[in-house]
């Protein structure tokens, strides 16, 4: 009971900007048409590739019509951007309010992240699995259909799909907090959307990279957001395998968790607020 | 109109000099454009690596049209800002109809208004492509063969200009932005990276019929890279093909006219 009252606070924070977050339909559709086009884009040239392939390919092509449709359908999920509102905040020196609040600002930060995070992608997840997985097959489309996972693989998936929504918002939260010591996002709000993009896997699935880059890629952070859960769908990552990538993502939000919170003490303990 | 084009400079003149004023935010705004669009190159180059080749294509053609799509766009997407936000930042607050009452052309003052240096960005990595590509193919550049390159470079800005007018004119009937143009503007771009062979029927028909980008983009180009298209079209229809870029942008700002003479205030 007690624990459930000092989340209190917390949970008001996720679920109040949700709701605000979810006004926004007619964007949302929008947004889901665009979607769709890129997926089928991405679809044809990766198909066009596969039709000339001599040696066998790392991934067989339902892997990567599943991680092709997932990417769409997940895709304000990635840590590429900050909440805006958040961003202002720290520009224009209201900041100072939110250090008011008796709550740990790290806590309710990430609260607000995470609604950010998941409250679109709710939305537009949703129609686009519907789509990928039911319409494609009904119009003869099953090769380039999202197929159902295996029941092992589905529930792999489920789990790494929660550590997906946390890693990236402990990766948004990281971008947040750097907001602190430049005043001037510029860089790394330019610099973000790309780097998260390639190393996420989004741009071209990564098993898909030549062998000798395979190492360094499978060791950062990125593809925790995109590719780890997505080939697990697929059982492109076996149910056994997929357990040690499930520790790896664990390990990095952690990891990147303490760091964010250990920038942001180090940032209030020097920050100066701007007045006006 | 003489006069107009020195406003327009003028114009153009002083936003350049206003961003140039944040030196450090300009430049990593240009990095970040080179990013952009250098993250695809880099996934065009991993897929090659990967597979070897595309059917019937190599990387350094593929590289070729990549240079030729985003280099196009870039200037499009400099100067189309003033249109791509008319809807947020003119219709629905009014101000449009300032631009109404001063003496000089709608068109004008918004092609130069918040003119977008950044996009050199874009324009440095497009134009790497395409030199390095011209370089690995053996490309010698003849005038027929400049001309014919101009001609359809020429057209594919004219039409992502095109699509950047239509983007704003539908603000005159929605009010505000219509995010799903970037399908033609952004979505363009990234079709146009490709050969449009490797894509299926209606999709190609769509990208030549409706939206004419394969107009201006492959059939030209595969004149100038002095290849037999898989499609079959002959060379004088791949050296008129071009014409399809002014066109359409004669045409939408024929459609932006009208959506001028429709609007009425917001009166906020």
């Amino acid at each position: 009971m007690i624990g459930a009252s000092a989340l209190g606070p917390y949970l008001a924070v996720v679920s109040v900007r949700y709701r605000m977050l979810l006004q926004y339909r007619a964007a949302a559709f929008a947004g889901m048409v665009t979607q769709v086009f890129w997926g089928a884009l991405k679809l044809m040239v990766l198909a066009a590739f596969y039709a000339g392939v001599s040696q066998p390919a790392p991934m067989r092509f339902s892997d990567v019509v599943a991680y092709v449709w997932l990417g769409q359908a997940l895709f304000a999920l990635l840590p590429w951007n900050v909440d805006d509102e958040l961003a202002l905040q720290l520009r224009s020196g209201n900041v100072a309010v939110e250090l008011l609040r008796p709550l740990d600002l790290y806590a309710y930060w990430f609260a607000r992240t995470l609604a950010f995070r998941t409250a679109r992608t709710s939305l537009r997840a949703v129609p686009m699995v519907a789509l990928a997985s039911v319409v494609l097959p009904l119009l003869g489309l099953e090769r380039w259909a999202l197929a159902p996972p295996g029941l092992a693989s589905g529930a792999l998936f489920t789990l790494s799909l929660l550590l997906t929504v946390l890693l990236s918002t402990a990766i948004t939260m990281l971008t947040q907090v750097s907001l602190l010591y430049t005043i001037s996002s510029e860089g790394v709000l330019r610099t973000m959307p790309s780097l998260v993009a390639l190393l996420s896997g989004m741009i071209v699935p990564l098993p898909l990279f030549p062998e000798w880059l395979q190492p360094a890629l499978a060791l950062q952070p990125f593809r925790g957001v995109v590719d780890v859960p997505f080939r697990i769908y697929s059982g492109h990552i076996a149910p056994l395998a997929a357990l040690g990538e499930i520790a790896q993502q664990l390990a990095w939000f952690g990891a990147l968790c303490w760091l964010g919170r250990a920038l942001l003490e180090r940032a209030l303990r020097r920050v100066v607020i701007q007045g006006g | 109109m003489l006069d107009g084009l020195r406003m327009f400079a003028r114009l153009i003149g002083v936003s350049v000099r206003s961003q140039l004023q944040y030196r450090a935010a300009f430049l990593l705004a240009c990095f970040g454009q080179l990013l952009n669009s250098g993250i695809e190159l880099c996934g065009i180059w991993a897929l090659f690596a990967r597979f070897g080749s595309l059917p019937g294509w190599s990387l350094a053609q593929v590289a070729f049209f990549f240079g030729f799509a985003n280099s196009a766009f870039s200037i499009a997407d400099a100067f189309g800002n003033g249109f791509e936000t008319l809807g947020p930042t003119q219709i629905r607050t009014g101000d449009f109809d300032r631009i109404l009452l001063r003496p000089r052309s709608v068109v004008l003052q918004l092609t130069a208004r918040d003119f977008a240096l950044r996009r050199v960005g874009r324009l440095a990595s497009g134009v790497a492509a395409l030199l390095w590509a011209g370089a690995e193919l053996g490309l010698s550049w003849d005038l027929a063969r400049a001309a014919l390159f101009a001609f359809a470079w020429l057209s594919a800005v004219c039409l992502f200009c095109a699509i950047i007018v239509l983007h704003g004119t539908i603000s005159f009937w929605t009010v505000d932005s219509l995010e799903l143009m970037h399908v033609l503007s952004y979505g363009g771009v990234e079709t146009l990276q490709y050969p449009i062979t490797i894509y299926a029927r209606w999709f190609r028909r769509v990208f030549t019929y409706v939206v004419p980008f394969a107009c201006v983009s492959y059939y030209p180009l595969m004149a100038v890279l002095g290849v037999d298209d898989p499609l079959g079209s002959t060379r004088g229809l791949q050296m008129l093909a071009p014409l399809a870029g002014p066109l359409f942008l004669a045409l939408s700002l024929a459609v932006f006219q009208l959506g001028v003479r429709r609007y009425t205030s917001t009166g906020s």
